[in-house]
C-alpha cells in the first residue's frame, strides 16, 4: 500500500468540515463542562447535605462509567423518553455532562487552596454568599487551575471522536465515509491523526506554559 | 473626623455596647473559653492580654461569628449576636439577624486578609457599595478618604501584592472603617509584620484611638500600644479573665501572679 496524494486531496475537504465540528463539539462541550463543573463543585460545598449527598452520589456515578456508554445511553434511550436531540447536540451533552465530573474535582482543589482567611474577611464584611463566591473565591480559585482544565479540554478533545459512533461527521466519522466508498483507509485515517497532533501538541505547550507563569 | 468614621448611637454612648453572658466554647475536649462574662462599653479600648491559647482570639473570633458558642449569649448593641427570641425564647439566630447585627463590627486580621484579585479602591468599596447599598461614587469617594487616612491615598490602583505587609495592613484598617462599624475588632495585627512596618500600623490605630469614639477590642502583644490606647487591659488566663483595670495599674502594679510572670516574660 503506498500514499496516494491525489486520495489524500480529495479527502482534504471533508477533513476540513469534520475539523470544524470536532472544534465546536469541543468547544461547545467544554464551555458545559466548566458550567456543570461548577454546578457540582459549589453544590459539594452546600450547608445542606440533602444537597450535597445526592450531587455526590451522581458525580461518581458519572465518572465511574464509560463516556461511551453515556453517549450511547443518551442516543438510544433518551429519544424512547421523548427527549429528543440532534447527533451532535447529543454528543455535546455526554462530553460536557462526563468532563463536567472531573472538572468539578479540579474546582474543588482550586477552591481548596483558596485561603481560609479570604472567606473570613468576606464574613468580617458581611459580603452576601453570591458575591463571596463569584468575586473573592471563585476568581482566585480558577486562576490557580487553568491549567489543569486546559488540559480536560485537551483530552476532551481527543475523546471526541467517540460521537463518530453516533453519527456525527467529525473528522473521523468522515474519514469513515472516505474509507467505506472508495477503499482507501491509509490517507484518511493518517491525516486525521495529524490534524488532531497539530491541534493537541501546540495548546499542551501553551498549557505547560502558562503553569510556569501562573507559578506552580 | 470621629462623625466621619463611626456611627454613633447617642443611645448606647458610654453604656454597654458588646456583653458575654456565660460564654463557653470547646474545641473537641478542650474549653477554650470557661463561662466567660465580661462587657465593654461604647467608646472604650480595651485591649486583651495573656499567654497564647489563652482564649483572646477565640474572642474576637466569637464577636465576629467565625465561631459559634456552645454556651451563653453574646450582646451587641443591645441585639443578641448568634441568638434571637422568638415567642419569648432564645433560638439560634438565622442568618438575616446575625448579619445586621454583625455588621455594627469590623475587623482586622493579622494575615490581613485583603482580595489579592481586586485593587485597594475596590477592596475598600465592595462592601459598602454591595452590603451597605452605597452608592459606587460615594464609597469611592469616602475609600480615597479613608486610603488618605491611612496614609496611602496615592494606591488606590495597586494590587495587594504589590504593597508591603505594613502597606497591606493599613489598607485593611480602612476597608474595616468604610463600613462604619461601632466597633473594631484587632486580631494580632502586627504580628505577621517585619519590625520596621510595624510603627506605621500603629501609628494609624493610636489616631484612630485618640480622635473618634469607635470602640476597640484588641489582642496585641505590643505592650507600648496597649499601654497608650487601652483605656482597659483585661488579663487572660486558660479561658478566664483573672485580672482587669486600667494599663497603668495592670503594667505597673498587677495584683495576680499569673500576671506579673506574663507581664515579665513579654515586656
Amino acid at each position: 500500500m503506498t500514499w496516494d496524494w491525489d486520495v489524500a486531496k480529495d479527502f482534504l475537504p471533508e477533513l476540513l468540515d469534520g475539523l470544524l465540528i470536532t472544534l465546536q463539539a469541543t468547544a461547545l462541550g467544554s464551555v458545559l463542562a466548566f458550567a456543570l463543573g461548577l454546578v457540582w463543585a459549589m453544590a459539594l460545598r452546600s450547608p445542606t447535605r440533602f444537597v450535597r449527598w445526592p450531587v455526590g452520589v451522581f458525580v461518581e456515578f458519572i465518572r465511574n462509567t464509560p463516556l461511551l456508554v453515556q453517549l450511547f445511553f443518551f442516543y438510544w434511550v433518551l429519544p424512547t423518553w421523548d427527549i429528543k436531540f440532534s447527533a451532535l447536540t447529543t454528543g455535546v451533552v455526554a462530553l460536557g455532562l462526563h468532563y463536567s465530573t472531573y472538572i468539578a474535582e479540579v474546582y474543588r482543589a482550586g477552591i481548596d487552596g483558596v485561603p481560609v482567611g479570604q472567606w473570613e474577611a468576606a464574613t468580617a464584611l458581611s459580603l452576601p454568599r453570591g458575591r463571596t463566591w463569584f468575586m473573592v473565591i471563585l476568581p482566585q480559585a480558577i486562576r490557580r487551575v487553568v491549567p489543569a482544565l486546559g488540559n480536560y479540554v485537551i483530552a476532551m478533545l481527543k475523546d471526541s471522536p467517540m460521537i463518530a459512533l453516533i453519527g456525527v461527521t467529525d473528522m473521523l466519522q468522515n474519514a469513515r465515509s472516505e474509507g467505506a466508498t472508495s477503499f482507501q483507509y491509509i490517507e484518511p485515517y493518517t491525516m486525521v491523526g495529524i490534524a488532531f497532533i497539530l491541534i493537541s501538541y501546540p495548546a499542551s505547550l501553551l498549557m505547560r506554559a502558562l503553569e510556569r507563569r501562573l507559578g506552580h | 473626623m470621629a462623625t466621619e468614621i463611626t456611627t454613633p448611637n447617642p443611645a448606647v454612648d458610654g453604656g454597654e455596647l458588646i456583653r458575654f453572658d456565660n460564654v463557653t466554647k470547646r474545641f473537641g475536649t478542650n474549653t477554650v473559653l470557661d463561662n466567660l462574662d465580661f462587657t465593654v462599653a461604647s467608646g472604650k479600648h480595651v485591649t486583651l492580654i495573656g499567654p497564647s491559647g489563652s482564649g483572646k482570639t477565640t474572642i474576637l473570633r466569637l464577636l465576629m461569628t467565625l465561631l459559634r458558642p456552645e454556651e451563653g449569649t453574646i450582646t451587641v448593641d443591645g441585639d443578641y449576636l448568634t441568638h434571637e427570641s422568638k415567642n419569648g425564647k432564645l433560638i439560634p439566630a438565622g442568618e438575616k439577624h446575625t448579619r445586621e447585627v454583625r455588621k455594627k463590627i469590623g475587623m482586622v486580621f493579622q494575615q490581613f486578609n485583603l482580595f489579592p484579585n481586586m485593587r485597594v479602591l475596590r477592596n475598600v468599596t465592595e462592601a459598602p457599595v454591595h452590603v451597605l447599598g452605597m452608592g459606587k461614587e460615594e464609597a469611592e469617594e469616602r475609600a480615597r478618604g479613608l486610603l488618605d487616612l491611612v496614609g496611602l491615598g496615592d494606591k488606590c490602583d495597586a494590587y495587594p501584592t504589590q504593597l508591603s505587609g505594613g502597606q497591606q495592613q493599613r489598607v485593611a484598617i480602612a476597608r474595616a472603617l468604610a463600613m462604619r462599624p461601632q466597633v473594631l475588632l484587632l486580631d494580632e495585627v502586627t504580628s505577621a509584620l517585619d519590625p520596621e512596618l510595624v510603627a506605621g500600623v500603629l501609628d494609624v490605630l493610636r489616631d484612630l484611638a485618640h480622635t473618634t469614639d469607635i470602640t476597640m477590642l484588641c489582642v496585641t502583644h505590643e505592650m507600648n500600644f496597649a499601654r497608650d490606647i487601652s483605656d482597659d487591659v483585661l488579663m487572660f488566663d486558660a479561658g478566664r479573665v483573672i485580672e482587669s483595670g486600667p494599663p497603668e495599674k495592670i503594667f505597673s502594679d498587677p495584683e495576680h501572679e499569673r500576671t506579673r510572670e506574663f507581664l515579665s516574660a513579654v515586656l
